[in-house]
């Protein structure tokens, strides 16, 4: 179906400015959607999307700008005022009531009623039935939604926009964890949605399915429009240089170094629905870069190789030693440390002390006869707040009380410590400021130009590209790529981490 | 479209069979228990067949109607990820000043005594929902307050002073003894009031609300459910409920003193535990927790009809929770693997 230019437009967002304090997440928000067509909204990550769903879904309020809903100016104070002008949001892992059934997830707090406001089950779970019928699927309104599939559970929330006649549909990221056919399943659902008249705006990384399922795409970066097209007029080339489009600074320091013996050996290990079939190395003084979308399986096998989650097959062999599965204390004797990918929930005891904190990983070196004195955690602590250029009020303060990039540090302090052979560094910067960053990537370049082994996984092309040795794609739990510090643009790895193999295989 | 239908065919085929195994032990939950008290009566019966006796069983059923009438309320506090320690406290205080009102005004008409009841307990059942709701204050800590709170307010108030049946008018006391076809009409009171929460729980927005809260907190607010009122109105009831057990305490015990209610708290908690109600939430029905009530009242009067030390009851009684909490927990540790092996190996297709 064409978009029909020539009608008026469902949903106009104009110069949306949106900031978080000194953070200015989004500069020029913009989009119009027409009545009839699936739109695409595509961005690296941090261009701005999720904010402007978060407008959209009335979560956030725009500094500035202007939104229209079928002409008419409109300001959203909260979820329930986007839900009354008919905008609903689809959210990549929806938020139902497992214990009630499908149905009550849908009419929540408008369940149908007879005489004396009793609810009507029977009507209810006809009425569920019949906007499933609609949208071609076929689901028990009467069942629980726990057990639900991600899959499911998106169409009980599509069924829910549906039943509150939404006029736009806006899904962030729906497919991410939905499996090849339910993402068929989810298109059929999206060309009956526009065949009824309805707008969908469609976020998505894996271009193949923009270009399958939707009629215009519009393009942001850095919290900006950058262009809307119909998609037929874009090549995939043209997508990935608008979304990216930008120098690499000297935010890299890199040490040129020669890699040695081969400290991790990852030999075909898999966990059935999360990753499968990886194989790699990792040599002294190199730094290999796990990179790919969200939900690809990047951190997943970090945690595997560390023993956090489990892994049903392979082999994970460190300096010769073989590593046994599901058991961390055994990859940290043999020399390994992790460094997770979010620091507040996983890397600090955010009310600890920041010393205690830096002891923590240490604390069987540190203690004596079982006890434990405060002046070696201290003592360990302030040589590696000096060796990391630590900025803090005292040693004895709350963690909480560091910026972002200082908690950083005091993570790597916590691991460092240890004198580890390998270092897993899941999402070494993210959140921290630019002049942090590249303090943390100069850490990292010393580390390994004295002979340490980094595995990094990140999100952020700039840093992959700047900081890896070598980089390897994963795409749905599987290595679509391995790429040489030469062979590795962001254009090469959006295109395997996108799933476009053949251009990347190379 | 077509091939839409068919899509979810992996998912759905493995995917039924386990949606009625589920549903099944749900259902099974209110039969488990109506079973096990069966199972036990007839136990007790063989070891010593005057608990089969009219007057026994009377005695069965009124030991259980008190506790059983709590766990309506605190049901629909726990559905809401809540819990109501205070209600034996409450229990307690109330029967003492019904009981004072008989002592101080002979003449005093009956459904007085009632209302006196029910409109104490709600009055804290008022404030706790308020301090709960407004303040956000965790309920476990603000009820285990007013647990002692109430507590200490009834030990000043009765300073030593018991009331005894002397006090209490033969009509109100009627309601504790008399019988309808051998059935005690107290039992028949709280029978009612269960009967009447079970379908308000099942049929009205209002209640539905109350599952919603408890399943998923932060969907609730996003469906626009006004969570405050509805976990203050939760309180307000589990209050009143609270006070019209202290009525019912001075109709069948005719006699208060400081040890009213006291530990009534956990004999509830337990009774709605092990009749289904999750700790966390979302799930139970109030006849379940009912049923439990009545259930762990025929252990304990079983255990004494068949001289068994007293200490066994507590632990029996501790050993059913554990068990209930352990075959809830595997239960959905069960679903959850099969499930994730199940996407596993769709993905992998």
């Amino acid at each position: 179906m064409e978009p029909r230019a020539t009608a008026d437009p469902l949903l106009v967002l104009e110069r949306a400015e949106k900031s978080f304090g000194p953070v200015r997440a989004l500069v020029d928000g913009s989009i119009e959607l027409f009545p009839g067509e699936a739109h695409a909204l595509l961005g690296e990550n941090g261009a701005g999307k999720s904010t402007l769903v978060k407008i959209l879904a009335g979560v956030h309020r725009a500094d500035a700008g202007e939104l229209r809903v079928g002409g008419v100016p409109l300001v959203f104070n909260g979820a329930s005022d986007a839900r009354d002008a008919g905008v609903s949001i689809i959210y990549q892992e929806p938020t139902l009531f497992p214990d009630l059934t499908v149905a009550e997830n849908i009419y929540m707090g408008r369940q149908p009623t007879v005489a004396g406001r009793r609810i009507d089950r029977r009507a209810m779970n006809a009425a569920a039935r019949e906007v499933f019928a609609r949208l071609g699927v076929v689901l028990d309104p009467a069942r629980p939604a726990r057990g639900l599939s991600v899959a499911d559970q998106q169409i009980v929330e599509i069924a829910k926009a549906l039943s509150l006649n939404a006029r736009v549909l806006v899904m962030d990221e729906p497919t991410a964890a939905l499996t090849g056919v339910e993402v068929q399943r989810l298109f059929s659902v999206m060309e009956t949605l526009r065949a009824d008249g309805a707008a969908v705006m469609f976020i998505s990384h894996r271009l193949e399915e923009v270009y399958a399922s939707c009629q215009r795409v519009t393009i942001m970066r850095d919290g900006r429009f950058v262009r809307t097209a119909p998609i037929e007029e874009v090549s995939v080339d043209e997508i990935i240089r608008s979304m990216v489009g930008r120098d690499l600074d000297a935010l890299f320091p890199k040490s040129e170094t020669a890699p040695g013996e081969v400290v991790l050996d990852v030999d075909g290990i898999g966990e059935d629905g999360v990753f499968s079939d990886i194989s790699f190395q990792v040599r002294r003084g190199e730094i290999v870069a796990l990179a790919g979308l969200v939900g690809a399986g990047r951190s997943e096998v970090a945690r595997a190789v560390f023993g956090i989650d489990p892994r049903s097959r392979g082999r994970v062999t460190v300096l010769g030693r073989e590593l046994p599965g599901h058991r961390p204390r055994a990859a940290m004797a043999a020399g390994v440390a992790l460094v997770p990918e979010d620091r507040r929930q996983q890397g600090l005891v955010m009310d600890m002390p920041i010393d205690q904190n830096m002891a923590l990983a240490s604390l069987d070196r540190l203690a004596t006869g079982g006890l434990l004195r405060r002046s070696s955690e201290r003592s360990l602590a302030v040589e590696w707040a000096r060796r990391l250029q630590l900025k803090f009020g005292r040693l004895g303060n709350a963690a909480s009380t560091l910026s972002g990039g200082n908690q950083q540090k005091v993570v790597l302090g916590k691991w460092l410590s240890r004198d580890p052979q390998l270092l897993i560094i899941d999402e070494p910067t993210r959140g921290i400021d630019v002049g942090t960053k590249a303090e943390v990537h100069r850490i990292i370049d010393s580390l390994v130009a004295d002979g340490m082994a980094v595995l990094m996984i990140s999100s952020e092309l700039p840093e992959v590209l700047g900081m890896a040795d070598r980089v390897l794609v994963l795409h749905e739990g599987r290595i679509t790529a391995e790429l040489s510090r030469a062979e590795a643009t962001e254009d090469s790895i959006m295109r395997a981490a996108s799933g476009l193999t053949s251009g990347a295989a190379a | 479209m077509t091939t839409s239908t068919s899509a979810p065919r992996s998912a759905a085929s493995s995917r039924t069979p386990l949606k009625q195994r589920v549903g099944g032990v749900l259902r099974a939950r209110e039969t488990g228990i109506a079973v096990l008290i069966v199972v036990v009566f007839v136990a007790a019966t063989a070891k010593n067949e005057a608990f089969a006796s009219a007057n026994s069983v009377q005695q069965l059923l009124l030991g259980a109607s008190l506790i059983a009438l709590l766990a309506v309320g605190q049901t629909m506090v726990i559905v809401t990820r809540n819990v109501d320690l205070s209600v034996g406290s409450v229990v307690g205080i109330t029967a003492y000043v019904v009981g004072m009102s008989f002592r101080d005004n002979p003449d005093m008409p009956v459904f007085l005594g009632f209302l006196i009841g029910i409109g104490l307990g709600a009055v804290f059942g008022a404030i706790t929902g308020m301090v709960v709701t407004v303040f956000r204050v965790p309920s476990l800590v603000v009820t285990l307050a007013g647990l002692y709170l109430i507590r200490g307010l009834d030990g000043l108030l009765v300073d030593g002073v018991i009331i005894n049946p002397q006090s209490i008018p033969r009509e109100f006391q009627r309601i504790g003894y008399e019988t309808v076809l051998g059935i005690p009409v107290l039992f028949l009171l709280v029978l009612a009031v269960v009967v009447i929460a079970a379908y308000v729980m099942r049929s009205f927005r209002s209640a539905r609300d109350l599952y919603a809260i408890g399943s998923n907190p932060a969907a609730a607010e996003l469906a626009g459910i006004p969570s405050e009122k509805r976990v203050f109105t939760a309180f307000l009831v589990s209050g009143a409920l609270a006070g019209l057990t202290g009525a019912l305490f001075v109709a069948l015990y005719a006699q208060v003193d400081v040890t009213a209610g006291r530990g009534y708290e956990f004999l509830v908690v337990a009774a709605v535990v092990v009749g289904g109600v999750a700790i966390f939430g979302g799930s139970g029905t109030v006849v379940g927790a009912a049923l439990a009530a009545l259930l762990l009242n025929t252990i304990d009067q079983a255990l004494v009809a068949s001289r068994v030390s007293g200490f066994w009851t507590d632990a029996i009684a501790g050993a059913l929770l554990l068990g209930a909490i352990a075959f809830d927990r595997s239960l959905s540790l069960r679903i959850a693997r099969r499930l994730r092996s199940q996407e596993g190996a769709h993905r992998d297709v």
